[in-house]
Order: C-alpha cells, then structure tokens, then sequence
C-alpha cells in the first residue's frame, strides 16, 4: 500500500534548480533512504516533505491526504509529521523530560508516564529525565530528539543526518537502535544521509539523488549490484569499471569474457564489478596463468581486510593497468607476488 | 680560584633559574593582583561611605531620614517608573528585533541600524527634545515615554544579537511537534531570549535609576534628582547621605533580582557545526503595522530630537554659535573624554587581564568588585567622592583627580569588557614565547597580548570616552570650577531656559557620539558574524 507518494517535485532558489521532477512511493512501514552527494538537494526534500519548505510544483500525498499541490499547503505543523534533525536540536531551555514531553499537552493526565516510556524505549536512564540538553551526550541528544519526535506517535518519521555528527562506534550502535525502534513503533521513516554505508545498512529502499534529479530508487541490493551508472555505482561501494564488448550473454573485458544478465544491448558497453566478486591466487614466478593475471604493487591493511593493488600484465586492450581489489583472509598476497585473478558472479552492464 | 669560583657560578645561575621560573609564574601573577585588588577596593569605596554615613550618623537619625513620607514617595516613584518602563521597553525591543532580524520586512538593515541610533543621543537630551515639543509633558507619563525611547536599543542589541544567534531548527521541531506560528515564538523562542532580556532590562534598569537630568527636565521626582537637590541645597547633609544610602539598596535589589530571574543556566547551542542560516518569515497582512511599529519608533526616538534641536538651530542663527564658549566647551570635553577613557582602560587592564589568564574564586571576586561600582549611579559616586575628599582630604576637592576617580569608577565595566574579550583573544603561547626570548614578564605582556587587543582597547576606550562626553550628574557635582563641559554647559542653559542656545552643545554631543554609536551597531554584528 502506498503511503507517501512524491509527484514531480520541484524546487529551485533563484536559477539554482534544487530538486527537479522528484517522484517516488513509499511503502506504509517502510525504511527509506535518501543518499546523495552535498548539494544534491535531499535535505530540501526532506525539508518539503516536513512542511518547512514550499515546492514550486508537483504534489505530496500522505495516507491519502494532499499535504502539498498547486493549490493545497498543509502547514508543518498540522502534518503530523516527526522529525530529529542532524544535532537534535533539542530546546535549550528545558529538561530532557520536557524536551520529550513538548508536544504533549502539558496537563495531560499519564503525561509522566509517557514520557518515561518514551525514555525506556530510546534507550535512555530515568536519571537523565531532569538533565539539561547540554549535559548530555551527542548520542543521548539524539535519543532524546527521537523520542521527543515519537511522543506524538507520527505516522511519518523523518531523520535529517542524524548521526552524522557522532563517532563512528557510536553511530553505528545508535542506527541500530533507531531502526529497532521505528519498527516496533510501526513507523514509517525516510533517513537522508550522505554516507553510503549508512544508507546500505538501514533502509529497505534506497533513493540516490544526484544536482536534484531522483537517479535511482529500489533496494539497496538491487542498486548496489546493479547501479545505473558510473557515478551511483562509486557512490554506493568500490567499483570495478571496465570497457567491454557486448554479445551473446558475455562481456569480453580486460578480465577475460564474463557472464553478464541476459537481454543487454550488444556492443560496446561498461561493466562493473565490486571488489568482493574477485578472487586473486598467488602462483610462483614464472608460471603459465590462465586467464587473467598481474603482479602485487601494493598491499594495503584496512583492519579485516586488505586492498591489493595489482598491476595487470597483459594489456592486449584499453583497460585499466591497476585494479584494486579487496581481500579478506589469510592468504594474502605480498607486495611483487604474481597473481591471478578470477571473477565470480555476474558482471553488471551499466545500462548508460 | 676555580675552586671558589665553580660553586659561584653554580650559585648564580641557580639564581637566575630559580627568578626566571618565579618570574614566569608567579611574579606578575601576584603584583598584578595587588594592583587589581587595589583597583577593587576603590571601586568599594562608594558602599564603604554608605556603609561608614550610616553608623555615623546613627540608627535613630537614620531611621528618622529614611523612614518618612518623602522616601516613601520617591520609592513610589521609582518602583512605578521601573515597572511601566521595564514591561514597554522589553516588548518594543523584542517586537523590533523580531521583526528586524526574522521576518521579511523591507529595509530590515535600515531600520536595525536606526533602532540603534537613539543611543547617539543623550537621555537628557531626549527630554529636552520632547518639552520643547510638549511643554506639557511631565510626571510618570512623560517619564516613561521618554525612557523607553532614550533606553530601548539597551535591549535591542542583545536581543536582536541573541535571535541571530538561534539555531533554526529549533523552530522547525517545535513546529513538527505541533505548535503553530505563534506558539513556536512563544514556547520555543522567547525563553531563548531569556538571557538577553534579563541583561538589556537589567541595564536599563539601573539608568532609570541613575538619570538625573532627563526626569529633572520632565518634572518627574526620583532618588536621583532628590539627591541632587539636597546636595545644592544643603550640600551634604546627612538627608543626601540616607537617600544615596536606600538608592544603593535600590540597585542591589536589581541586581538581586536580574541574578534570580537569570538563574545559572546557560543556553549554549547544543549542536556542533554550523547553524543553518535563519529563514525570514513572510510577514503578509503584518507588514503594514510592522512598518508602521518601526517608523512610529523612529520618528518618536529620532525624528523628534532631530526635529527639534534642527528648529532651536533654526531659531538661533549664528548667534548661537559663539566659537569661545562653544568651542571651549567642546575642547574641554574632548581631553576629559580622552584622558578619562585612557585612565578608565588602565585601571581595568590588570584585571581584565587577570581574569582570562588566572582565572580563580579571588579573582572572581575581585571582578565582581569591578563590575558592581559601575551600576551605581553617578549620583552616589559623586556624593561618596564629594564627602570623602571634604572629610578626609580637602586639597583634593573639585580636583581633576577627583574628578577622574569618579569616571573611573563610573565606566570601569565598560573598559572591562572590551579588554576582556580582546585579551582573550591573543594566545597566552605568545606571552611564554616572548618571555622564552628573553623579556621580562611584563614586557612580554605589553609587546604580545597588549599590542593584539590593541583594537579592542581602543573600541573600549572610545565607549568609555562616549560615556564621560554624555556624563552629566557627577560631572556637575565633582568639576573643577571653571570646567565646563557640553553636558554642563547644555545643563546650565536648559535651566535657564534657554533651549535655544542649548542647542548646540546637544547636537555637537549628538555628532561625538554617533561614530561610537556605529560601531557599537557594527560589533554586535561581527560578534554574531554578520
């Protein structure tokens, strides 16, 4: 069912344009992602979705509800709609307990109650219900933002860069937590981010916006294995891009011939490859190699993994003359060792 | 020989070490406590001759002066004063800034700055702008118009300074929660403020009870100018003495006050990185009554002292203008201006300098003693200086000195904070570097941190400068006889008067004053990086 439809969105500050054409349905429930580099207009989504911005044409619709449209404008805070912002923004002036308990009338009877759920369910110590914001942590801001946002019970949860400004330990840790929550909620959220892995790891659809055009929407799997072209494919995850050729089923590239999905144009055409579809395989000097192979330029520990740069040595065709390539395990190849290289799965045919 | 000479040599450089050390850490640590310290206790002095007056005089004569009708009256007075002009002044001031800062009114610069510029005009000048309009103008109504108009931008620059500092996405929750327009001003937004509020009333607060010649000119009777007139009429008499005595209770009562309301909080902005900047608010049908606050407030607090002191002009021709009189009052104001501003900022260099480098619980002290003996009014300083000098030295009597003792005093806060913050600016490193290169403590003082905050001393100085060109009360009752200052010389023809040939004193020390004026306008600005 949808819940929140996006109908050609567009915004634009003087000739800067923001946002161009945005359209997407969101599922009732659902985890949505929207990534992009700086600059490519997701915050001013988000910003419109919430109410806090106005587009200059196209149409919102929440559970059936017109919020935005050429002649309807439904206040930001009419919309019901929950937000937790990059740093919490959190009221200076007040109490972990009644930054939570804001939106709350302020005699309602099982206020206190409420707003101690509210603490248990984010995570946070009853001590802290008397705390100020600044006495408290970047991740305890950022619990209380969320349950400030949830006290209302919105039917919409949208979290502008909420934990980009936190550790990395912590952020993960938080995002987890966040997520758990939502979902036990039953709300439906839409996280902006400019970290890909963040995007990968929590959501079940990923929109990828690039200078305020939606470039791709759908599961983070399918847009990480199979991205429509060169740039979202970086973005979302090392890259493997090579020119190849085209025809029956096959991609004859710089790694020799790979399978590719079915029903692809013929021809010339650029495939992808993630790192983790390579395998390298360390061969004594002066063996014959089938297939494939090049010598280790440099190796690289990244803590749990390795990337191996490898010098290819047959260049019998425009290709690359180094691939980076990612190795988990224990056979590790040393700098100088000569290698092959094998490809599992498919290659991805950029479809541009 | 070698044998005696080794340990000598050892000796002296232990010595030398061991003074180095002393010199770099403590030395002027300690002599420039004992020169703020000394500092202090002067600025103590005003309370200690309230203090010393009352035992002399006695309980049963003290109860006598104070508890009679008359200070019941002025208290009346007072209390009326401060309670109608406080609430008026918050409100304009939070409406202009508002509107100035946050909402898409046209010209919004414009008018900030002139919502700014009745600060060039003395508040006695005011007054004087508006009896000559209104003759009739007098009493509690007259003196609560002209406060408000001559005090308002006390409030408006922090405030306006305070709502460029607020996050904006605060607002954007308050408003996902639920709250409309004006509940997120409310509920979001005016605590906020709390801060800058308590601070601007604060301040104005303690004008409203320090003026003199804007409620002698509107006949309007307060602690001040019945102090005053006890000291013409009886010079000081033990009546002046309690009055200062409960005006002093008066300003602590403030003080108190502010310090409760204030509380001890802070409201830092929680998040780290850059706000983003504030969205101006569509004003819609608001705009023609936004525009109309604004010019109604322009025209009241500039337009009329402008049109008036331009009619007086008018009025008096060239005669007016007696290059002797004029100008020599104009000469003797500048070098008091200068040499009190220059004074001022020396006497608050040890401290301000204290308080960033050492900050401690002595030196919290210490500054607290600097900065109460400015929020008492001139009057008082006046009166302590006036009884002091005539007991206890005589030859000191309207002296220069005494003179610059109580400008001193008067503006030691305002020196204060200009120091401070520049000095806080300047890295201690430099000061370690420049003693590691061989000068003295103090020399590495003057030649790093001093030359650094350079521009801020000078902006302090000229404040202080600005406060002694428009200083009136204790002006009158301290001057060497023969000095005549703008404000004296203005002061002595109203009371005779005549407004005509008043005229030109109020407009020379409204042009001194609107440089300064300015740059107060362009460094609330910076400081909020605009």
């Amino acid at each position: 069912m949808t819940f929140l439809t996006l109908d050609a969105i567009s915004k634009s500050y003087g000739p800067t344009v923001a946002l161009d054409a945005i359209g997407m349905s969101i599922e009732a429930g659902g985890r949505t992602a929207i990534v992009g580099p700086s600059g490519s207009g997701k915050t001013t989504l988000l910003r419109i979705i919430a109410g806090f911005e106005t587009p200059d044409s196209g149409s919102l619709v929440l559970d059936g509800k017109t919020l935005a449209s050429s002649d309807v404008l439904v206040p930001a805070h009419r919309r019901g709609i929950g937000i937790v912002s990059q740093d919490g923004a959190l009221f200076p002036h007040l109490t972990v307990a009644d930054n939570i308990g804001f939106g709350l009338a302020k005699h309602a009877p099982g206020r206190d109650q409420r707003i101690a759920e509210l603490m248990e369910m984010v995570e946070l110590d009853g001590v802290m219900a008397a705390r100020r914001p600044h006495q408290l942590s970047g991740g305890q801001q950022q619990r209380v933002a969320l349950a400030r946002a949830l006290a209302l019970k919105p039917r919409l949860m949208l979290l502008d860069e909420p934990f980009s400004a936190l550790d990395t330990g912590l952020r993960d840790t938080l995002r987890r937590s966040v997520a758990r929550v939502l979902r036990a909620a039953g709300t439906t959220a839409i996280l902006v981010t400019h970290d890909q892995a963040e995007a990968l790891s929590f959501a079940d659809q990923l929109a990828v916006l690039r200078q305020g055009r939606l470039v791709q929407f759908g599961p983070p799997r399918t847009l990480y294995g199979k991205p429509r072209d060169r740039e979202t494919a970086t973005f979302l995850g090392e890259a493997i891009l090579l020119d190849a050729d085209i025809a029956s089923g096959r991609a004859r590239c710089a790694l020799g011939s790979l399978t590719v999905e079915a029903g692809h144009r013929v021809g010339q055409a650029t495939v992808m490859l993630r790192p983790e579809q390579i395998r390298l395989k360390t061969a004594a000097a002066g063996t014959r190699i089938e297939g494939p192979f090049g010598h280790v330029d440099d190796v690289e520990f990244g803590g749990g993994n390795y990337m191996v740069l490898v010098r290819l040595d047959r260049s019998d065709r425009a290709m690359p003359d180094f691939l980076s390539i990612k190795c988990v395990g224990a056979d590790i190849p040393e700098p100088g060792d000569l290698v092959g290289i094998s490809v599992h799965g498919m290659a991805h045919v950029l479809p541009d | 020989m070698s044998a005696t000479a080794f340990p000598a040599v050892t000796a002296s450089a232990l010595w030398r070490l061991m003074t180095a050390a002393r010199g770099r850490s403590r030395i002027p640590y300690f002599w420039v406590t004992i020169v703020a310290a000394f500092v202090s206790l002067v600025s103590l002095m005003p309370l200690g001759f309230i203090a010393w007056i009352t035992v002399q005089t006695g309980w049963e004569t003290a109860s006598k002066l104070i508890f009679r009708g008359r200070v019941g009256e002025l208290l009346i007075n007072t209390a009326l004063l401060e309670l109608c002009t406080l609430p008026l002044t918050i409100t304009l001031s939070v409406a202009l800034a508002w509107l100035t800062e946050r909402t898409d009114l046209p010209g919004a610069r414009l008018w900030s700055l002139l919502a700014v510029a009745p600060l060039a005009v003395p508040a006695f000048v005011h007054s004087y702008a508006w009896i000559s309009l209104v003759p009739g103008l007098h009493g509690l109504p007259g003196g609560v118009l002209v406060s408000v108009l001559a005090y308002f931008p006390f409030l408006y620059l922090p405030v306006a300074a305070q709502l460029r500092r607020l996050d904006p996405a605060i607002e954007d929750a308050a408003a996902s929660l639920g709250l409309d327009p004006w509940q997120v001003f409310f509920r979001a937004v005016l605590p906020q403020l709390r801060l800058a509020i308590c601070g601007g009333s604060l301040l104005v607060g303690l004008h409203l009870l320090a003026e003199y010649g804007l409620y002698v000119m509107i006949r309007f009777d307060t602690f001040s100018t019945a102090i005053v007139d006890q000291f013409q009429s009886a010079f000081n008499g033990p009546a002046a003495n309690m009055l200062a005595g409960v005006l002093v209770s008066c300003c602590l009562l403030l003080l108190l006050i502010e310090a409760v309301l204030r509380g001890g909080e802070r409201y830092a902005r929680v998040g780290s990185g850059a706000a983003r900047p504030v969205e101006r608010r569509r004003l819609g049908r608001l705009l023609f009554p936004a525009l109309a606050l604004n010019a109604a407030t322009v025209a009241l607090a500039i337009g009329v002292p402008f049109v008036t002191l331009t009619r007086w002009l008018y009025i008096g021709g060239a005669d007016i203008w007696r290059i002797d009189v004029v100008g020599g009052a104009f000469g003797q104001t500048i070098l008091l201006a200068l040499a009190g501003g220059v004074l001022a900022t020396i006497a608050a260099a040890p401290m301000a300098w204290l308080s960033v480098r050492a900050p401690g619980r002595l030196q919290r002290v210490l500054e607290a003693c600097h900065y109460y003996v400015g929020s008492l009014p001139g009057v008082v300083v006046a009166l302590a200086l006036v009884t002091v000098t005539v007991r206890l030295v005589l030859p000191l009597y309207q002296t220069f000195a005494t003179l610059f003792l109580a400008y001193i005093m008067l503006f030691l806060p305002r020196a204060m904070v200009g120091l401070r913050t520049s000095i806080a600016q300047a890295p201690v490193e430099l000061e370690r570097a420049a003693m590691a290169l061989g000068r003295t403590p103090f020399q590495a003082v003057c030649q790093t941190t001093m030359r650094l905050a350079a521009p801020g001393i000078a902006a302090s100085t000229a404040l202080v400068a600005l406060g002694i060109t428009n200083e009136l009360t204790a002006t009158l009752m301290l001057s060497p006889t023969g000095v005549e200052t703008l404000a004296t010389k203005f002061w002595s023809l109203t009371s005779e008067i005549d407004y005509v040939a008043a005229a030109p004193y109020a407009v020379m020390m409204v042009l001194l004053s609107l440089p300064l004026t300015f740059l107060l306008y362009v460094q609330s600005r910076r400081a909020t990086g605009q």
